[in-house]
């Protein structure tokens, strides 16, 4: 049995600036693995390279025992089975919450409206959406935005789910409700890596935590170790400081 | 308070304007010259006489403007889109349109319809019209496309490169993301500036008048040769105005919305 995901040595620079200098990771099905670490450390470039919107510079990536980083692979149809969900939501504003969701099944899966609209209202009344359905993104608040971004990714039924900072944008009090679906996902079984500032839901959701730090995983495991019990001087200075910031 | 000072505004813009008017008025009716510029300009008889025929013409420009506009929102989009084509392998396509924009927006644009008109027939090949007005509209649709590609390039660059990522990132493919996220929004942003170029086109249609074609301009010409009067002229300048006003106030009311409208998200 092949992994979920597996990151094997990944170098990426923009220009001069190195920001991962040899990532190695590897996730189970079902397990749900949180980045955390300091803006800056590479988790956002982590995620985007697993989604091959950022091309590699040296190193692999393989999903289900496929290497998507291979020279010719159709990188449509990896994307279709990797989910990615942004800070910013990145709705599409021109759209209802509806045309959002069905927009990617129909093109990218062929599927005919009926049944992408069967399935997205499915799936927003599944996160409590469904009376929203035939608004535009910009009068919903940013919790609503981010759950049907959310929604938007699952919709394609994907195999991998990545999450970058998703509530980072979100007013506090918005927080909690977006955090809710993504546990909700977690106890579904949803294959999940999910860069966050978020420690307590980390400890919660987490089945095992990355501390990132100028660009290599420095040290990772259980959340309980990562989060009361680190080893690395790096990340004791780290948690101290999201710990006078009040975030733990 | 506030209502009377209302009033007072309302009071001192219509004294400003009306002295304002007055004084021009009267400037241009004491000229030296007046009496000739109004018995040459603005006859009455001549206007009444010349009107039925530019009118007629007029129904010319309207058509050339109709389908040239047709043809330049087709190929401008496709030259906007040729020009952000992504990838080393597209560099020759983007070189073309970039040769293109540049030299159509270079030349004169009475050059282009100097040289199709004339050159254009010349050739004397089988199949090619030999219709002024058709090389005229050619040669506009030429020149406005490289124009309103310009329009269209700076919409779709204005939409943030995120909703690119994201549509990519649902395995949508490159045109699938530009004809479904990148151009609709693109399209709803220049919506003003394109109508702006339009109203140019508008009066542009006078140029083609200079192969021959009878359109108002080149009517009121021949009104002006036959009677020693340039009324027509006149004639002529309040048929495009009265076109040309309206579109411009429904530029002005789209920009107006427009920003309303994102001032309201913002809020």
């Amino acid at each position: 049995m092949s992994e979920a995901l597996l990151v094997d040595n990944v170098h990426k620079s923009f220009g001069r600036l190195e920001v991962l200098r040899g990532v190695d990771l590897a996730l189970a099905d079902h397990e749900v693995v949180c980045l955390i670490g300091a803006s800056g450390s590479g988790k956002s470039t982590l995620l985007r390279c697993v989604n091959l919107l950022e091309p590699i510079d040296a190193g692999r990536i393989v999903v289900e025992g496929v290497d998507i980083t291979a020279r010719r692979i159709d990188v449509n149809r990896i994307r279709r089975r990797i989910g990615i969900v942004f800070q910013a939501y990145n709705l599409f504003p021109h759209m209802s919450v509806l045309r959002n969701v069905t927009l990617a099944p129909r093109l990218a899966l062929g599927m005919s409206h009926t049944e992408a609209a069967a399935q997205a209202m499915t799936l927003l009344e599944r996160f409590g959406l469904a009376d929203k359905w035939d608004d535009y993104p910009d009068s919903l608040s940013g919790g609503q935005q981010q759950r049907v971004a959310i929604v938007r990714a699952l919709a394609m039924k994907p195999d991998l789910m990545l999450l970058d900072e998703v509530t980072s944008a979100l007013d506090p009090e918005l927080v909690a409700e977006v955090l809710e679906v993504i546990r909700e996902l977690a106890a579904a079984g949803m294959t999940m890596l999910v860069a966050t500032h978020e420690m307590s839901f980390a400890r919660d959701i987490a089945d095992r935590i990355c501390f990132l730090d100028a660009g290599v995983i420095l040290e990772q495991g259980p959340p309980e170790q990562i989060l009361s019990a680190p080893k690395e001087a790096r990340t004791q200075q780290f948690l101290e400081r999201i710990i006078e910031a009040g975030r733990l | 308070m506030s209502g009377g000072e209302g009033r007072r505004a309302i009071l001192v813009a219509v004294v400003s304007t009306a002295v304002f008017f007055t004084l021009v008025g009267l400037a241009i009716t004491h000229a030296p010259g007046w009496p000739e510029v109004r018995r040459t300009f603005f006859d009455w008889g001549q206007f009444k006489g010349s009107l039925p025929e530019i009118s007629h013409a007029f129904l010319l420009n309207v058509k050339i403007f109709c389908i040239a506009e047709v043809f330049i929102l087709v190929f401008a989009l496709l030259l906007a889109v040729i020009r952000s084509l992504p990838g080393p392998a597209a560099l020759p396509l983007r070189l073309v349109g970039i040769a293109y924009a540049d030299f159509f927006r270079g030349v004169p644009t009475i050059l282009v319809i100097a040289m199709l008109g004339f050159g254009a027939p010349a050739l004397r090949l089988h199949h090619i019209p030999l219709s002024t007005t058709f090389w005229g509209i050619v040669a506009l649709v030429l020149v406005y496309t490289a124009y309103v590609s310009e329009v269209y390039r700076a919409g779709i660059e204005s939409v943030h490169h995120s909703q690119t990522a994201a549509a990519r990132s649902l395995g949508l493919t490159h045109w699938q993301a530009l004809r479904t996220v990148v151009l609709p929004q693109a399209v709803r942003r220049v919506i003003p500036p394109l109508l702006n170029d339009f109203i140019g086109l508008q009066k542009d249609t006078a140029l083609v008048g200079f192969l021959g074609s009878v359109e108002a301009f080149k009517q009121s010409q021949i009104d002006a040769a036959a009677t020693f009067n340039y009324t027509s002229y006149v004639a002529a300048a309040l048929l495009f105005v009265a076109l040309t006003i309206p579109l411009a106030r429904f530029t002005d009311w789209l920009v107006l919305r427009d920003r309303r409208r994102r001032q309201a998200v913002g809020a």
